[in-house]
């Protein structure tokens, strides 16, 4: 998986958890929770979509590595290598 | 009903403050209570913050971490007894240099940290009425409950402020002044920058003085119908928390506490704040968002003895296997409670087995403004029970008739229901936390009273030693991840969607947050069910409510069924989802 397809899956999943969120507005560094203003259940909603797209399991420990858009597009694409 | 017992051993480890539930439940007065109060100096009456942070600064507690914020990072920030006395009298300070008057209101919408603790404690100083705010609130909670409390200071971050304060400023004209906590940089239009407020104030702030039952805090909750409701809470119940933190938390000097309650709730406030600062001891602020790891490393580096979470996170620690406590050294940690919902057998048992620490699960509510009826630390623990009640508490269960009203005698007097029936758990009035009113609503609160007894809204069960069993709630409310949403307000800000004709929203069991919001949603004519148009009214609702109160879940029905006056029935949606017969909804409220 490239780091544009890793984006589009984040904001297609993204769009069903929490259809108001951008992607855009998460400033490099940011959380996406703080910056688009997700709970935990919109969270851990967001890393099972993320598992049921692309199939990459998603053990508890490495939720904090998705916490940020690039973070979270880093993982999917070495998970996917 | 589960009968498994967790038994307690006896005389083994430190002795717990309460030996014997039983006979200190006989001896137990709140007049007797009240004398571990320090009281204003000079007898001018009895405030919080004086016995939170005031009485310890100026004796050997006064250089001891009040709190131990912890950043995201993982950064320990401590902040001593004396620091936090200082520090909230400069905000008293700053309210009195902006006039805020005695009686007013003080919000704040603001994350964990020592700025919250400030703010709740500089405003009792100045007797001003604190009220807390979710931040996972959208503009639209925020909005209505600042208007019904009639907030004259807002206390938030600037990131708060922009999202959802900005755009419902010019709804507010009582509100008249907005402080953020902005470390750099001017604050934004409309606002006022606190830090700079701060750093001009004087550290020394006189607590004028103030009746135990002059007003203090006022926390909304929500119910089945109408807009939140603002509890009323005096000084007063200053004892309750203290007593609480004594008895049910079995909190004493030298403990390390962690309360992971958000402060924008009832909780976060009675516990993460006032009733530590209340024992003296360390309070744990973590500052990041829930994370398995971090949480277990929290536990470990802070040393953390006594632990007060909520279901919905030990759940989901639970649901994260047994790898990740076993990596962390948990051995300081000697008492574990829990409340917010019903705390299910599995999860106390999983406590005993995997923490080394069964959990003790607690019951209370907004209006009674501290813990009611507990498992304690000396009582056997019957996993699922929420426990017996606190020393100084009446409790009991009071039979309903059909419609779910207090059945009452020829005289008028409640019934009790028999010995192991189900019914309304009420407690009889008279406990010092107990709220005073709802803000404006005397008819509401009235309602709240069966003679001698507020009546929870809880149905349960008491078995023939006392303990107390949840059973499910007697109205519609909604808990979710501990959090109580209010159908209602859900339902009108589906309406004002342009697609939407009528609206009916329910809880959905769920293993995990034990109800997700649902909505049911009837479209209006010229509007077709689409996944684009489920999406864009979910994307509606969450931007007005934020995503604590907003459905996770909508679905199209062209028919909700309605009452004969035209009210949607909530109680039939909910029985359609759970695939009970429409016809006998009598099983519902055991159906959680």
């Amino acid at each position: 998986m490239t780091e544009s397809e890793a984006r589009r899956i984040l904001g297609a999943v993204l769009a069903t958890v929490a259809p108001e969120a951008d992607l855009d507005e998460v400033g490099e560094g940011e959380t996406m929770q703080e910056a688009m203003d997700l709970d935990s259940v919109d969270f851990l909603n967001l890393v099972i979509g993320l598992h049921e797209r692309t199939g990459i399991e998603i053990p508890e420990r490495d939720y904090p590595e998705l916490a940020t858009v690039e973070g979270c597009v880093a993982y999917l694409t070495s998970a996917s290598a | 009903m589960d009968r498994q017992v967790i038994h307690k051993p006896v005389g083994v480890g430190e002795t717990p403050n309460m030996v014997d539930y039983v006979a200190t439940r006989a001896a137990f007065s709140w007049d007797a209570a009240r004398e571990a109060l320090a009281g204003l100096p000079g007898g001018r009456g009895v405030n919080m913050a004086h016995e939170a942070v005031d009485r310890w600064a100026t004796g050997p507690r006064a250089h001891v971490a009040a709190l131990r914020c912890v950043d995201r990072a993982g950064r320990t920030e401590v902040v001593t007894f004396a620091e936090l006395s200082n520090a909230s009298s400069r905000l008293a300070n700053v309210l009195q240099g902006l006039g805020v008057a005695p009686g007013e209101a003080v919000f704040a919408l603001l994350p964990r940290g020592v700025t919250l603790h400030t703010v709740v404690l500089g405003s009792l100083k100045h007797r001003a009425v604190f009220s807390p705010l979710f931040s996972a609130f959208g503009p639209e909670p925020v909005r209505q409950r600042l208007a019904l409390g009639s907030a004259r200071v807002l206390v938030t971050t600037p990131a708060l402020y922009r999202r959802k304060v900005a755009p419902i400023l010019a709804d507010l004209p009582g509100l008249r002044h907005v402080l953020v906590t902005t470390a750099t940089g001017p604050a934004p239009e409309g606002a006022t920058n606190l830090d700079e407020l701060m750093s001009g104030a004087d550290d020394r702030y006189v607590i004028g003085p103030t009746d135990p039952e002059d007003p203090a805090l006022l926390h909304f909750t929500s119910g089945t119908t109408g807009t939140p409701k603002g509890a009323v809470h005096v000084h007063d119940a200053v004892v309750a928390h203290l007593e609480t933190g004594r008895l049910a938390l079995d909190l004493r000097p030298g403990d390390v506490w962690w309360c992971t309650a958000d402060p924008g709730w009832v909780t976060g406030i009675s516990y993460g704040v006032l009733a530590p600062l209340l024992q003296g001891v360390t309070s744990v602020v973590d500052t990041g968002d829930f994370d398995v790891e971090r949480w277990y490393r929290v536990l470990e580096r802070e040393r953390v003895s006594v632990w007060y979470t909520a279901p919905t996170a030990l759940r989901m620690l639970m649901q994260a296997g047994p790898d990740a406590p076993a990596r962390h050294d948990l051995s300081h940690l000697r008492f574990v409670a829990s409340v917010g919902e019903p705390l299910n057998p599995e999860v106390v048992m999983w406590g005993d087995e995997v923490l080394g620490r069964p959990i003790h699960d607690n019951w209370w509510q907004t209006e009674t403004g501290g813990i009611m009826i507990a498992n304690y630390q000396c009582m056997d623990i019957r996993p699922g029970s929420m426990g017996r009640p606190l020393p100084g508490v009446e409790a009991t269960v009071l039979a309903r008739d059909a419609r779910g009203r207090v059945r009452r005698d020829q005289r008028g007097d409640p019934v009790e229901a028999a010995p192991g029936a189900q019914g309304e758990l009420a407690l009889r009035r008279g406990w010092p936390s107990m709220f005073r009113g709802y803000l404006g609503e005397e008819p509401r609160y009235r309602a709240c009273f069966a003679g001698d007894w507020y009546l929870s809204g809880d149905l349960v069960i008491r078995d023939e030693d006392g303990y107390f069993w949840f059973v499910g709630r007697g109205d519609d409310v909604i808990k979710s991840a501990g959090h109580l949403i209010g159908p209602f307000e859900v339902e009108s800000a589906l309406l004002e969607h342009e697609a939407v004709a009528e609206a009916g929203v329910i809880g959905k069991p769920d293993d995990t947050i034990g109800e997700v919001v649902k909505a049911f949603v009837t479209l209006r004519h010229g509007y077709e069910p689409s996944e684009q148009l489920r999406l864009d009214i979910l994307g509606f609702a969450r931007r007005r409510l934020g995503p604590a109160v907003a459905p996770r879940e909508i679905a199209f029905d062209e028919h909700l069924p309605h009452t004969g006056s035209g009210k949607i029935m909530r109680r039939l949606l909910r029985a359609r989802e759970l695939g009970l017969p429409e016809g006998d909804t009598s099983t519902l409220e055991s159906s959680r």
